[in-house]
């Protein structure tokens, strides 16, 4: 985890949402770079650690910043940030991709009558997700190694169990102490 | 979609699984078609989401191919922007993840009989574990069993009581090798649910277990 200030990181978000907009409504091209140079690495490193080997990594990169640019106007700030939405498109292409399944997604909710987010809510929701960055940050090592592995090594519970030696019931209580730390940052 | 009181819902567990992409496909069917009947749930899925878009965020990053973004740029060029999907139009008895798989709502389901008026359709979902739709008509019982893995029963229609709880439209029971239950569809009405399980279901008697083979239950 690289460590920036809290302030940083709020203009970054902010920023990346604008970036999202300016794509949307004027396909530019000089806020697509901008938006790649700090996704696609990390992307691409996601995939890596899913098991992909380089090259796979590189292609399904390329096709996750292509469908953030084609779904740009399904982008709602208000619901989540731009990690976020990036996390959920890598999530989707490595279940297809890497895993050679499908992903049922759940029923979209409708949509409501204006289609111009509320900047309040925009914000609270931007500096929520800053804060639980944060609250991840702040967990003791060993809880904090196990919520990355399970979201970034492609491994279940008991692949954890496996791959650490750890026994599954202490690999799930650490986990669920990680959950409890979280929600306490976030009261 | 959304139901009015459910009592039993997702775990962390699988809210997470389902959020980093690393459940069985016929698994994360019915987490989807719970989410899509449970407000609470959706809610709790999108704080799992950004636990994964804060760790995608702060993380290493690895080297792009050199032309990558030319790259990229090429393939927006090639590619169609995709199209908002539309507002949900008239009322359907199936959530929309389950439609995709039945092709249709309730109607277009292909029974088949397992004995005792309970009737069972199979869904196409990759062999890590099995999504099957379940008819139990009121006052019937699915046979006693246990099980070896995990077993996921959503209720759609109507409800089941068994040694745990009563389940009503939208309940979602997690069961896994501890539990040994004989789900009886309540009463009022016939109950259809969603079961997804990860290893074969281990009936009681002798009868189930030699069917077991030909119903892949």
């Amino acid at each position: 985890m690289t460590s920036k200030n809290g302030t940083t990181r709020q203009i970054e978000n902010e920023d990346w949402v604008a970036c999202i907009a300016r794509i949307r409504d004027t396909q530019d091209e000089v806020a697509f770079a901008r938006l790649f140079a700090h996704f696609a690495p990390r992307v691409k490193a996601f995939l890596m650690r899913s098991g992909a080997d380089s090259t796979l990594a590189e292609e399904c990169t390329q096709e996750v910043m292509s469908a953030l640019w084609q779904k740009a106007h399904m982008f709602d700030p208000a619901r989540a940030s731009a990690a976020t939405w990036i996390f959920t498109i890598a999530r989707n292409r490595k279940i297809d991709a890497l895993r050679k399944q499908r992903r049922p997604e759940p029923e979209q909710l409708p949509w409501g009558q204006d289609p111009e987010p509320d900047q309040a809510d925009v914000l609270a929701l931007q500096q929520e997700s800053d804060q639980l960055g944060d609250a991840i940050a702040a967990l003791p090592e060993k809880q904090r190694v196990l919520i990355e592995k399970a979201y970034f090594g492609d491994l279940s519970h008991s692949e954890i169990a496996e791959q650490t030696g750890l026994p599954l019931g202490t690999i799930k209580s650490r986990i669920r102490l990680a959950l409890d730390r979280l929600r306490h940052a976030m009261k | 979609m959304t139901q009015p009181a459910i009592k039993h819902h997702l775990t962390d567990a699988l809210l997470m699984a389902y959020s980093a992409g690393t459940l069985p496909e016929a698994f994360s069917l019915t987490v989807a078609t719970h989410i899509s009947m449970c407000d609470e749930c959706r809610a709790r899925l999108a704080s799992f989401d950004t636990v994964g878009g804060t760790l995608l965020d702060r993380s290493e990053a690895v080297e792009m191919g050199a032309d990558s973004l030319a790259a990229t740029m090429a393939l927006i060029r090639a590619g169609a922007p995709v199209e908002k999907p539309a507002p949900r139009r008239a009322s359907h008895d199936l959530p929309a993840p389950l439609r995709d798989y039945v092709g249709g709502d309730l109607q277009g389901v292909r029974w088949r009989s397992v004995g005792m008026g309970v009737k069972q359709a199979i869904l196409p979902t990759s062999r890590d574990a099995t999504a099957r739709l379940l008819y139990i008509p009121a006052g019937a019982s699915v046979p006693d069993h246990g099980h070896r893995g995990t077993e996921l029963t959503l209720v759609l229609q109507g409800a089941f009581v068994d040694e745990v709880d009563h389940f009503g439209p939208g309940d979602i029971e997690v069961a896994n090798e501890d539990l040994s239950h004989t789900p009886v569809a309540d009463i009022g009405a016939d109950c259809i649910c969603l079961a997804a399980t990860d290893a074969p279901l281990r009936f009681r008697s002798i009868m189930p277990r030699l069917a077991q083979p030909f119903l892949r239950i």
